[in-house]
């Protein structure tokens, strides 16, 4: 799937609750249902900065394309972590570099964007555009 | 004038907001206090009619602003009961006293001379010392605290020699709302010949202090915290201080005579308050403090308490919070819930419409001590209600059923 239809897919998730409660609700769920990281890998240079729940993010080179797993110890950190790593893992870098992030504005999480919020959901978007850069900067060299 | 909440509560314009579509319940007062009418309207005023700079200008307008500065300069001097109003030192706030002080005390220390913080102190209070100690070579030790988040006297008591030169504490502790017994501690720390400032960037929302009466050396403070503006504080330091510490910043204001050869230094205050300073923000402290006053202390003090006790047993009801620091307090309620983080509860309160702090309130050794990320702070003022209270607990509870 390609990352403009996981995030129309995560848009129409979205539209069914009517509050945000709900949306915390399935949010928190998401985050849950998150695969559990490998533990080996909770270590401070996987830690992102800029947040005021830890949030560990490793990624990993599998047929052209990143594996993201991430984690974090707030559950509402863990959810959005959950909504990224639906978009952004397995995607090829140059797509992860020309992805747009305006579906979480859609799916009504705007209020997280904003770069003084502590949960650092900015911080992860770049760091998961950054590893993709990384490594599309290796394949070119 | 008797203690009406109900009138109170109509002089802060902000309380009647709505957050996230419900009445905003505002329990972040330990970060900044709400300003009553009476202040914005200074604020107004003061730009309205009479802007100025002061204390240079001939003109009516000048010398209107001037006296306007330098009355709440000595009404601020009643209040915190200082001997001369030239004790006082106007500054951009807590954090700049402190930086202050420090830099003067770098040309009176020499290697090996000890500095005593305590182990409840904002980042604020640890970090102008440290690089005090390694501009000077001077030591710092710090007095650790208990499980109940109260200082070891006993501890102190064996940190203090003839080493010491100065031992600063905060009044009360932003992230646990601990009081520390600052009576005894600066009466111990004279005794060793040493020096004591005092935070009450904390304490003067609550507490009025009497700084003769405590006969500390430096007393730190916001106006911001209780009711006044941000971007102005006080510092204030016996006169004796004020002759013995160099100026902290050169400029205009802070000068007697300048020539390419030699410049004299102006008296206290001015001597510290290089630039010209915030005129607005001192002259709209000065009306706080009579706001806070009309109020009275004793009338705050005991409806906080009420607040404090109210909220601290409805809390406790929850199952799996608990509550950091329970000495002798203020009133602030850091809590956490088992299992949960404190960012996680802070955000579904605030979607709730309560303001609360989350995360580590700038004072990470106290949460390594605890062994925990943070906590949510709750912290009341006089113009909260006990409704409010309710509020905090059934959002809290709300979190906790949505986040296990």
């Amino acid at each position: 799937m390609t990352i403009e239809a996981i995030q129309e897919e995560l848009i129409d998730e979205f539209s069914m609750f009517d509050d945000w409660m709900q949306r915390y609700e399935y949010m928190i769920d998401l985050g849950k249902s998150l695969p559990l990281i490998d533990e080996k890998l909770k270590t401070d240079d996987k830690l992102i900065k800029g947040c005021q729940s830890k949030v560990w993010l490793n990624s990993e080179m599998k047929n052209d394309k990143i594996i993201f797993t991430a984690d974090s110890d707030a559950i509402i950190t863990k959810g959005i972590i959950a909504v990224l790593v639906r978009v952004f893992s397995n995607q090829e870098p140059q797509a992860i570099l020309d992805a747009d992030t305006d579906f979480i504005d859609e799916i009504g999480l705007k209020e997280h964007l904003s770069p003084t919020r502590a949960n650092g959901l900015v911080s992860m978007i770049k760091q998961m555009k950054m590893y993709a850069l990384a490594y599309q900067t290796q394949a070119n060299s | 004038m008797s203690f009406d909440i109900h009138n109170i509560r109509k002089d802060f314009p902000i309380l009647s907001r709505k957050v996230n579509g419900y009445p905003l319940v505002y329990l972040d007062n330990a970060a900044t206090s709400q300003k009553p009418q009476q202040v914005i309207d200074a604020i107004v005023d003061y730009y309205s009619n009479y802007n100025a700079n002061i204390h240079r200008g001939v003109h009516s307008l000048s010398q209107e602003a001037t006296d306007a500065y330098e009355a709440a300069r000595h009404k601020i001097q009643n209040h915190f009961n200082a001997k001369t109003a030239c004790e006082i030192i106007f500054t951009a706030g807590t954090t700049q006293g402190i930086n202050l002080v420090a830099n003067g005390f770098a040309s009176l220390l020499n290697k090996g001379d000890e500095i005593i913080v305590s182990a409840l102190e904002h980042h604020s209070n640890i970090v102008p010392w440290q690089m005090l100690c390694e501009k000077t070579g001077a030591v710092l030790r710090v007095i650790p605290m208990n499980e109940e988040g109260t200082l070891l006297m006993d501890e102190y008591y064996n940190l203090l020699s003839d080493k010491t030169k100065l031992v600063f504490v905060n009044h009360i502790s932003n992230a646990l709302g601990t009081i520390n017994p600052i009576e005894e501690i600066i009466e111990k720390a004279h005794s060793v010949g040493a020096a004591v400032l005092i935070d009450g960037a904390q304490s003067c929302s609550h507490i009025k202090p009497n700084l003769q009466e405590l006969n500390v050396d430096f007393y730190v403070t916001s106006a911001h915290k209780m009711c006044g503006p941000t971007g102005v504080g006080i510092l204030y330091m016996k006169e004796e201080w004020g002759n013995k510490l160099p100026p902290y910043q050169g400029g205009g204001e802070m000068i007697a005579e300048v020539s390419f050869e030699k410049t004299t230094y102006a008296g206290l205050p001015h001597k510290f308050e290089a630039g010209t300073p915030n005129i607005c923000g001192g002259i709209a402290f000065g009306v706080a403090i009579d706001y806070l006053n009309a109020i009275g202390f004793d009338a705050i003090e005991a409806h906080e308490n009420e607040l404090l006790t109210y909220a601290t047993n409805k809390l406790l009801e929850i199952e799996g919070l608990r509550i950091y620091g329970t000495g002798q307090k203020t009133s602030v309620i850091s809590f956490n819930i088992e299992d949960l983080h404190p960012y996680d509860i802070g955000t579904i309160v605030d979607k709730l419409g309560i303001a609360v702090r989350t995360g580590h309130h700038c004072a990470q050794p106290i949460m390594e001590f605890y062994k925990i990320p943070g906590t949510v702070r709750a912290s009341f003022a006089f113009y909260n209600t006990l409704e409010e209270v309710d509020a905090l607990v059934e959002a809290v509870k709300k979190a906790k059923m949505m986040l296990s």
